[in-house]
């Protein structure tokens, strides 16, 4: 791996959606005031006849998404996480989810990476809440080639979907050349013996430098990035339990509801191992610079590897 | 409107009642107060507005109605049972765990249903939605909304009011159900959301006030609101909780309550006579 580029999952979104306007006429894309921030303004400068500001109604977006879908449409609607699946969690429930609407929500600025503007926007609460709404399919990518990938994917899927992306450019570690996003499906990035690092979005990239800590301390740890967090791919992760043995599960959400959870769910069903979780403990984000939160928050390669010694230490 | 066809669509409408009775009744459960308050509208639509087919309804280019109050879902199930999109012996099913005619409108398994509602104040944006695609694809249906006066209540209600009227949606038409009641009591005693009128025109709609029980004035509200172009039209009808069931008109306590056997007996009695020749 040479030093990646830097994106911003965002940014990779707002740029498929601009992209792939032309190849799929069907698809709109609807946002609350916050294009500039979302990046479906980029979007909206190539096919401004398909796009339509809300204004600040989040609700209302969620609602009027799921009519376009009713009537044959494809809606991606798009604001920051905290006010789709939180501020707006009743609309999708009722409007999208349970009547299975063909509705796409592109939420963006998820988890602490959102930054300076601190606790109020930072939504560590969005996987648990989509995840508990059935039949919600929710895609974390973890990084710009991945998320690309993933908007074409959503277009082609008929069914809802919960896009989550990042405010922070993070490193580009997919070729985009040979990637191939494969839906609901886990991706294997590096075989290990001894540990399993499951992670999703940003964490994925660290849990590639924890593997190589752990390396040079004579620990192989197989990394697993998880983009689909629903459905989960239980496949990929019984067989990492029983061929490893012990998980860590890195996500930038709480530890109760995300991808912990699900892998958890997963495991003491099917093939009980030890577990731990890198993620925000259960507490509020608070505003900083996000190096800073992401060490306050112990969303570092350092805890994944104290994280995995600590689960292979509860191996029987 | 020729004598003649009010005739026939007052014993339509009393059909409609029957079925919300029947259905409100077999279920023990249901609202029975606000079905019988958009049952003559409703019946007006489809029976003589709306371009559907019973036969096919998903037919491409169809007109849509969202029952945004969609505890009354007894009066959408009974008007389209009656229309012919199903059964109307189903309506004895309504909220049976097997029955497809759930307590709430199920768009994915009723057919003629075209949206899932039930949650106050999000069927209108759907409506909103419908009706922009209908803009984008250049396609000439018309959207209609159900919206209950209590509905109003919800923020969300006037989101979608700014939205339809921003984007100029004058192929919408709303209805407000204005029967002044809502389960705590009289909308004006308990959150006032009038005038309708001064706030709807203030948001930019074309509004038009109706005695929702009038067909002539109903029929006379839906041509003027195809004709208003580059504003969506609401419709202001003042209409009564529980019409044609004496004990139950403009009673908040019929809201959400079903008759036992005697009041059922008696309730269809009344809607009988009112038609009887």
């Amino acid at each position: 791996m040479t030093m990646a580029e830097k994106i911003a999952t965002r940014e990779a979104y707002g740029n498929a959606l601009a992209e792939f306007g032309e190849k799929y006429p069907n698809f709109v894309v609807l946002d609350a005031d916050l294009a500039a921030a979302t990046k479906t303004g980029v979007f909206k400068k190539k096919f401004p006849e398909r796009f339509f500001d809300c204004g600040i109604a989040e609700g209302n977006m969620m609602s009027v998404a799921a009519g376009l879908a009713a009537a044959g449409k494809i809606p991606f609607a798009s604001t920051f996480a905290m006010f789709a699946a939180g501020r707006a969690f009743e609309q999708i429930r009722n409007s999208i989810g349970y009547p299975h609407l063909n509705v796409k929500i592109g939420a963006t600025h998820a988890g602490i990476t959102v930054g300076e503007d601190g606790a109020t926007h930072q939504c560590n609460e969005d996987l648990a809440t989509m995840r508990s709404i059935p039949g919600m399919t929710i895609i974390n990518p973890a990084d710009a080639v991945e998320a690309r990938a993933a908007v074409e994917a959503a277009i082609n899927y008929v069914g809802p979907v919960y896009m989550r992306f990042g405010r922070l450019a993070i490193p580009v570690f997919n070729d985009a050349a040979t990637y191939k996003f494969e839906w609901g499906k886990g991706v294997q990035l590096a075989e290990g013996k001894d540990v399993t690092i499951i992670a999703t979005g940003v964490m994925v990239d660290m849990a590639l430098s924890a593997r190589a800590t752990l390396a040079a301390e004579g620990i192989d740890a197989r990394v697993i990035n998880i983009h689909t967090i629903k459905p989960l791919d239980r496949e990929i992760v019984l067989a990492a339990a029983r061929e490893t043995g012990a998980l860590v599960v890195a996500e930038e959400h709480n530890i109760i509801g995300g991808l912990g959870s699900a892998v958890a769910e997963c495991l003491c069903e099917a093939c009980p191992v030890p577990m731990m979780r890198v993620g925000v403990e259960d507490t509020f984000g608070r505003s900083g610079k996000v190096p800073a939160l992401l060490e306050y928050y112990g969303l570092t390669p350092a805890n994944i590897v104290a994280k995995a010694k600590a689960a292979i230490a509860l191996k029987k | 409107m020729e004598q003649a066809k009010i005739k026939a669509l007052k014993q339509t409408a009393a059909q409609v009642r029957l079925g919300v009775l029947e259905a409100v009744f077999s279920a023990s459960s249901g609202h029975p107060g606000g079905s019988l308050s958009i049952t003559d509208i409703l019946t007006y639509l489809y029976f003589e507005e709306m371009n559907i087919d019973p036969a096919n309804p998903k037919m491409e280019g169809r007109d849509r109605l969202v029952l945004s109050k969609g505890h009354t879902a007894p009066a959408l199930y009974s008007v389209l049972a009656n229309r012919g999109y199903f059964d109307v012996e189903l309506l004895k099913t309504f909220r049976q765990v097997d029955s497809i005619l759930q307590g709430h409108p199920d768009m994915k398994h009723i057919p003629g249903v075209e949206m899932t509602t039930g949650s106050l104040g999000l069927g209108i944006s759907a409506a909103c939605g419908m009706a922009l695609a209908a803009k984008i694809d250049g396609k000439d249906y018309r959207t209609y909304a159900m919206l209950g006066d209590g509905e109003t209540q919800e923020g969300q209600v006037w989101e979608a009011l700014m939205f339809g009227a921003h984007y100029k949606l004058d192929n919408l038409c709303i209805v407000i159900d204005w029967n002044g009641l809502q389960i705590d009591g009289r909308i004006t005693d308990l959150m006032n959301p009038t005038p309708y009128d001064k706030k709807l025109e203030a948001f930019g709609w074309n509004v038009i006030s109706i005695d929702g029980h009038d067909f002539e004035q109903i029929a006379a509200a839906f041509d003027a609101a195809k004709t208003c172009k580059g504003k969506p039209t609401a419709i202001i009808a003042t209409t009564t909780k529980g019409k044609g069931v004496s004990f139950m008109e403009d009673q908040a306590s019929w809201h959400g309550t079903a008759p036992n056997a005697e009041q059922y007996a008696q309730a269809v009695a009344e809607i009988k006579a009112s038609v009887a020749e």
